[in-house]
């Protein structure tokens, strides 16, 4: 009870007419991306990365079928249940959309008519990626398979399904500096930086949040309750995961453990991705997560 | 305290209950001897799949008789007939100790798929095991085979 209090309070204060003005939804024009060429290949290891199939193929989509993006999959969550949407190229997804709508999309969590989206479409992550990547990214989709398969609505009930309370949420956890803050970092490790904290979105998973759904950045991949409310996603910083760089890349690229068991639930979604990257990102990857500190037992 | 016909009767039943299913607890019901079993098979699997994946990650020598021996033995394991594994009521929602979703029996169709890909891409890692390139691309397969059923079917730790 003083949980669900204490989110109705904090919504409350953020939800107010004071921020009214904040919570409008911003986005950038299409000057932003002028002079940006898309390169489709480089568009398909940005999906890959980002793992766009992972939540908007349909469901128990498998092999090609992963690329028609025809949404349908439900999200459970403490605050309802989210339904993926289309985003095939088609008038039911987003057949009609330019490049700099999709850019706003995905980096800022804005729609092409200026609504906020809820925050399980993972941009606050997403906005750290290029500009760059999202015209390629565009670029790619552009080539899927087209689906008519209309959206289905959220089931979110109230105070929740106010988007404009998004503008605040976004206000407080919207941030997208890089939670590895290093200026003076290797090739590798910028690469694995990137490819975790912005296209990844691992950090959506494997690091708890507070009471209003933002990620506690102290407890950065330290593990976090399974999103369904079963289980626990688990502590993959160097307290936990105790694998070498090695065998990171190798569970990336195969779905084995070190033990040789396999990746199961939603994670084996992700390795079908990181499988399609190239070895010296999954690389990248595994020297991030060894680089990251360490998020002790006890502090999970 | 037992009388001693009666331990003995307790001896007899206990040798009886170990000779049809070894290996079970004393205490163990039938459903958690079946996810035992279950699991040993899964051990099984993963120790074979070890010595492969040692080759391939370039933690051992390549030795191409170990290797196709290692691949028979998942195509072996693989096409064991595990009808008594599955009883009803051996889900993670009725017994303790395994992690079984009760989709397994409600969608036993597309499990029976998943188990049967198995046997595939065991079978074509076994055809592959002649060199290190075709045991390296051949375990995705099976690694592949292995994710699509955890995905659905294995609940989160």
């Amino acid at each position: 009870m003083g949980r669900i209090l204490r989110i109705l309070i904090g919504l409350g204060i953020v939800g107010a007419a004071a921020f009214w003005v904040m919570t409008a939804p911003e986005s950038l024009s299409e000057d932003s991306i002028s002079g940006l060429e898309p390169n489709v290949t480089n568009g398909e290891t940005v999906f890959y990365a980002a793992g766009c199939a992972s939540c908007h193929a349909a469901p128990n989509a498998t092999g090609e079928d992963k690329l028609v993006l025809a949404g349908g999959q439900k999200f459970p969550s403490p605050f309802g249940t989210f339904v993926a949407p289309n985003i095939s190229p088609s008038e039911a997804g987003i057949g009609g959309w330019s490049t700099i709508d999709l850019v706003n999309a995905v980096k800022l969590g804005v729609s092409p008519d200026g609504a906020h989206y809820f925050s399980a479409f993972p941009y606050t992550s997403y906005g750290r990626a290029e500009l760059k990547d999202l015209v390629d990214l565009k670029a790619f989709l552009d080539t899927l398979p087209a689906d008519s398969t209309p959206n289905q609505p959220h089931d979110v009930s109230f105070p929740f399904n106010i988007r404009r309370s998004l503008g605040g949420w976004k206000l407080l956890f919207g941030g997208t500096g890089w939670v590895m803050a290093d200026d003076a970092l290797s090739p590798e490790l910028e690469r694995g930086r990137y490819l975790v904290e912005a296209l990844g979105h691992c950090g959506e998973c494997h690091t708890p949040r507070n009471a209003l759904g933002g990620l506690d950045r102290a407890r950065w991949m330290g593990g976090a309750p399974d999103p369904s409310g079963k289980g626990r996603v688990p502590n993959i910083t160097s307290a936990a995961l105790t694998w070498s760089p090695e065998d990171v890349a190798y569970y990336l690229e195969s779905g084995f453990t070190p033990e040789f068991d396999s990746a199961g639930g939603h994670m084996a979604h992700v390795i079908e991705n990181t499988a399609k990257l190239s070895p010296e990102d999954r690389a990248a990857i595994a020297a991030y997560l060894q680089a990251i500190p360490a998020v002790s037992k006890a502090a999970e | 305290m037992f009388t001693k016909p009666k331990l003995i009767a307790a001896i007899a039943s206990a040798t009886i209950a170990a000779g049809t299913a070894f290996a079970g607890g004393h205490n163990a019901s039938p459903e958690q001897q079946a996810a035992k079993a279950r699991q040993a098979q899964m051990n099984l699997y993963g120790y074979n799949l070890g010595v492969l994946g040692a080759m391939a990650k370039g933690e051992a020598e390549f030795n191409a008789d170990i290797a196709k021996g290692s691949a028979a033995n998942l195509v072996a394991l693989a096409s064991m007939n595990q009808a008594t594994y599955w009883p009803a009521g051996s889900d993670n929602a009725s017994i303790e100790g395994t992690r079984a979703l009760p989709a397994i029996w409600e969608k036993s169709d597309e499990v029976f798929g998943y188990a049967n890909a198995l046997i595939e891409a065991a079978t074509a890692l076994e055809a592959a095991s002649g060199d290190l390139d075709g045991v390296r691309a051949a375990l995705g397969g099976v690694g592949k085979a292995c994710g699509d059923c955890h995905k659905a079917f294995r609940a989160p730790r």
